[in-house]
């Protein structure tokens, strides 16, 4: 309480001490960690509450390295249902190049097989490149993890 | 006194260079030379190669939690990047600016059972933790650690830093000889070259470190964060040499620098320096007249703007350089009026909201961004203010905390969501269980039965394969065929020795169903087992349809029992965190407030003392031109009398000719000469009081000593 009516104090040419800067980045790394062990916690429970091992399943994208093939958007459906699309911002375009993986869906499906089908447009070379393509996927009883990978030149697949 | 000066900013300078590895960079390496084996890692990678460190770090420790949690840890994926992924954490904890709880990571990883490699690499990253956080003894503490293989991945780096680290320390022989090395090293062009010249100059060695620095200043590259060294290295060695008196060679280095780099205004002003310095003052007027016209909010374009009137006063054009010099006595009182605007404004809260929009940090480049924001009273010395160190980190630390902030109430937002979701389970789920439970009682008995029966015939069928009991195969016709011979039979032996013909046609049938269940022992045998393997597939089936059933139901009560007291947890550290992040945020952002203040209050005080300079200069100016104007119409007066005694002498003798031939007088008398302008002093100019109204034969006001390039944030 005293700290939000200093913060709203008028703001003086006060000296500034090397100490008093550190000290306060020392209680802001303090609350990043605590911040992170919630996050982690909140994970591990989002994981079993809302995608448990028998139903989950997860999609993720990947571009071919050295491929320079530059994604703008993805589609995805399962079992003919829109499940996924994502327009990628310059940062994502750059992080997927650099061999960032990015998990674009995840969601529970019964066990059994699926038919899942993927569009991509992009640009490779500078030519614009549009591709649609499909692949089954069989899910189990543990988690399912299938990688979609990009090249420009094709989607490819891959069961984890 | 500013020979101190440079020697000062070439330590910071060559002690803030940081190695040239980029974020990228160091995550790229987190993969290791295999291919990505776990697609979670990945995308920690992709949200750090983003500057998403929350999340990634958060990711990579719910996968270390989940993996440590593991019976058989070896088996899950993340086991094959292990160790990178534990270093990674650690190097994502430090771009997350979390020194401490990465060096505490580290220390565990040096302290543990590794390979010499994982630990001249931990040691690595403590050090450089160390000289982040500028503790440069221990920082040279723990890189003497450094003994034996060093990783591939940092064979250009652990050099770079340890150079960097002996430079702090004073141990600049060392840092020479590491830096001779790595010069020629093209991942570090530039930076090893202009680390190696700022250590020759810090070891004395001053002819060896111009031409180190010399070279630098002439690399030939396209990248832009080399050319900006380039840029750098002639700076700081123009104004060396400037200072050293050598102003020919000074402006040579400062020609350098290009005109649209970061170090452009100062080499500008540089330039202008040295000229004026050779007494070329006309030609100073170049550099200094384009820097003038620059954005006027850099220190460097405010100090040129009395280098401009000056260099004209030193070419005796006091006129121009009293109007230059109202000129720029307007601009500093503009300039001081929009930071009395930017300090209003900041006091009123508003620069904290300006900076913190969410657009800013859609790009990599925020603290670019920050730049383009709106012109407002709040933002106009932004540009200036985010040179300072203190206030750059201070400014990170609020968007982390702004961020966090947000997470927060969103996450709490989640919970009650979670808390709806479980209840619309619970309600579900309830009612249905217990039917569900006692019809899988009764079917879970009745499976247990056949499994038993089917138990019982697979051990006979085995048994059989040792010990063959052909009983066990007859059928049930051949069984019924038997029990009614027997049957017979014991009627005819009741009856007597007359019936033999029947008891001989009884034997005969009974040795035929003998005869064929012996005969066909083998071929029932096969058809049995292959009868228990049909079973055997049943049973499979029936198992799986238990196992699901098993688990639908488990995960059914998993779906909303077990979660109150999580949920209950989190949801009060989450109320806590809140509050202290609401609390640290108020804290920051009152600290960034003061830092803007202060260095705005800072520019206000040089802006003043400009004004006074200014004023006294465009006094003196005014009064150099007025003196000048006199002296010219004195000069044209004494050249009048001087006609004037000439024509009356003319005249005298005329006349006396005239006299002589008898011819009338003329009109001789000549009109006095006419000032061509009228006094030029404007009626806005004040002379301050205590002007003691004799002024120096010259301008004796000039801008004050150049300063030199300031250091390149860590």
């Amino acid at each position: 309480m005293f700290c939000l009516l200093l913060a709203c104090s008028v703001v003086n040419g006060e000296e500034v001490a090397k100490e008093q800067i550190k000290g306060l980045d020392e209680q802001v790394q303090d609350i990043k960690k605590d911040v992170l062990g919630i996050s982690t916690e909140l994970n591990l429970l989002e994981e079993k509450l809302l995608f448990p091992s028998n139903t989950q399943v997860s999609f993720f994208v990947s571009v071919a390295k050295d491929s320079g093939f530059e994604p703008d958007g993805i589609e995805l459906k399962l079992d003919d249902k829109e499940m996924a699309s994502h327009i990628y911002s310059f940062k994502e375009v750059e992080a997927l190049q650099k061999g960032g993986v990015q998990r674009v869906f995840t969601g529970n499906v019964r066990t059994g097989d699926h038919n899942l089908q993927v569009t991509v447009i992009g640009k490779k070379g500078g030519s614009k490149f549009h591709d649609t393509a499909s692949h089954s996927v069989s899910k189990g009883v543990g988690p399912k993890f299938v990688e979609i990978s990009l090249s420009g030149s094709g989607i490819g697949f891959k069961d984890w | 006194m500013m020979g101190e000066a440079v020697v000062r900013v070439v330590v910071i300078l060559a002690c803030s260079l940081v190695p040239a590895m980029s974020v990228l960079a160091a995550a790229e390496k987190a993969t290791g030379n295999g291919a990505l084996k776990d697609l979670y890692f990945g995308e920690a990678l992709f949200n750090a190669y983003q500057e998403n460190y929350f999340d990634a770090i958060s990711r990579l420790d719910t996968e270390l939690a989940q993996y440590y949690g593991l019976d058989e840890p070896d088996l899950n994926s993340l086991y094959y990047h292990i160790d990178n992924v534990e270093f990674s954490v650690g190097d994502f904890e430090l771009y997350f600016r979390m020194h401490n709880r990465a060096s505490r990571a580290i220390k565990a990883v040096i302290e543990g059972n590794v390979e010499a490699s994982v630990r001249n690499e931990a040691i690595y990253r403590l050090a450089k933790i160390y000289y982040q956080k500028q503790q440069p003894l221990m920082a040279l503490e723990s890189i003497e650690k450094v003994t034996g293989k060093v990783p591939e991945k940092l064979h250009f780096e652990e050099p770079l830093l340890r150079a960097q680290i002996y430079m702090e320390n004073s141990k600049f022989p060392e840092a020479i000889s590491l830096l001779r090395g790595l010069e020629s090293t093209e991942e570090l062009q530039g930076y090893a070259g202009y680390n190696l010249g700022a250590a020759l100059f810090m070891n004395g060695n001053e002819a060896e470190g111009i031409a180190q620095l010399d070279k630098v200043g002439k690399i030939v590259s396209l990248n832009p964060k080399v050319l900006a060294m380039r840029d750098k290295a002639n700076l700081v060695l123009g104004f060396r040499l400037l200072e050293a008196g050598q102003a020919e060679q000074a402006k040579q280095y400062l020609l350098r620098v290009r005109l649209t780099g970061p170090f452009s205004n100062k080499a500008l002003l540089g330039v202008g320096w040295a000229l004026a310095a050779l007494g070329k003052f006309d030609r100073a007027l170049v550099p200094w007249t384009k820097l003038s016209r620059r954005n006027i909010t850099d220190k460097s374009v405010q100090e040129v703007l009395l280098g401009v009137p000056y260099a004209y006063a030193k070419l005796d054009i006091f006129g121009k350089a009293a109007v230059l010099y109202g000129q720029a006595l307007d601009i500093y009182s503009k300039e001081i009026s929009r930071l009395d605007a930017s300090v209003a404004s900041i006091r009123e809260g508003k620069f904290l909201k300006a900076i913190i929009r969410d657009e800013i940090k859609t790009t990599k480049n925020w603290l670019i961004n920050l730049r383009e924001l709106p012109d407002a009273p709040e933002t106009y010395y932004l540009t200036q203010m985010m040179a300072s160190h203190d206030f750059q980190e201070s400014l990170k630390n609020y968007f982390d905390l702004t961020d966090m902030e947000q997470r927060l109430t969103h996450w709490t937002d989640y919970l009650d969501a979670y808390d709806e979701i479980i209840s619309i389970r619970s309600a579900y789920y309830e009612p249905l269980l217990p039917t569900i439970e006692s019809q899988f009682r009764a079917l879970d008995s009745k499976m247990k039965l056949r499994v038993e029966q089917r138990d019982k015939l697979d051990k006979r069928l085995k048994k059989m394969l040792v010990a063959p009991r052909t009983e066990l195969l007859i059928t049930v016709e051949e069984r019924q065929a038997l029990q009614k011979i027997g049957f017979l039979e014991k009627q005819l032996h009741d009856q007597g020795p007359d019936v033999s013909t029947l008891w001989h046609r009884l034997q005969r049938l009974k040795g035929i169903i003998n005869w064929n269940i012996e005969t066909e022992y083998h071929e029932r045998f096969t058809k049995a087992t292959e009868h228990l393997q049909e079973l055997d597939r049943h049973v499979k089936r029936l198992n799986e349809i238990y196992g699901s059933f098993v688990r639908t139901r488990q995960a059914a009560t998993q779906s909303y029992k077990g979660y109150d007291n999580d949920i209950q947890r989190l949801r009060v550290k989450m109320r806590g965190a809140l509050g202290k992040v609401k609390v640290l945020l108020s804290r920051q952002g009152h600290l960034i407030e003061v830092l803007a203040v202060n260095e705005l209050e800072e520019r206000r005080k040089r802006l003043e003392e400009y004004q006074v300079k200014a004023r006294f200069a465009m006094a003196e100016s005014y009064d150099r031109a007025n003196k000048a104007k006199q002296e010219r119409q004195l000069e044209e007066e004494a050249k009048k009398v001087e006609a004037e005694k000439a024509a009356q002498e003319k005249l005298k003798q005329e006349a006396a000719a005239s006299s002589a031939t008898g011819k009338p007088e003329q009109e001789t008398i000549a009109q006095p000469a006419v000032s061509e302008t009228a006094p030029t002093v404007p009626s806005a100019v004040s002379i301050p009081p205590g002007n003691p109204g004799v002024l120096p034969v010259g301008p004796t006001v000039q801008p004050s000593a150049p300063e030199m390039p300031e250091s390149a944030p860590k």
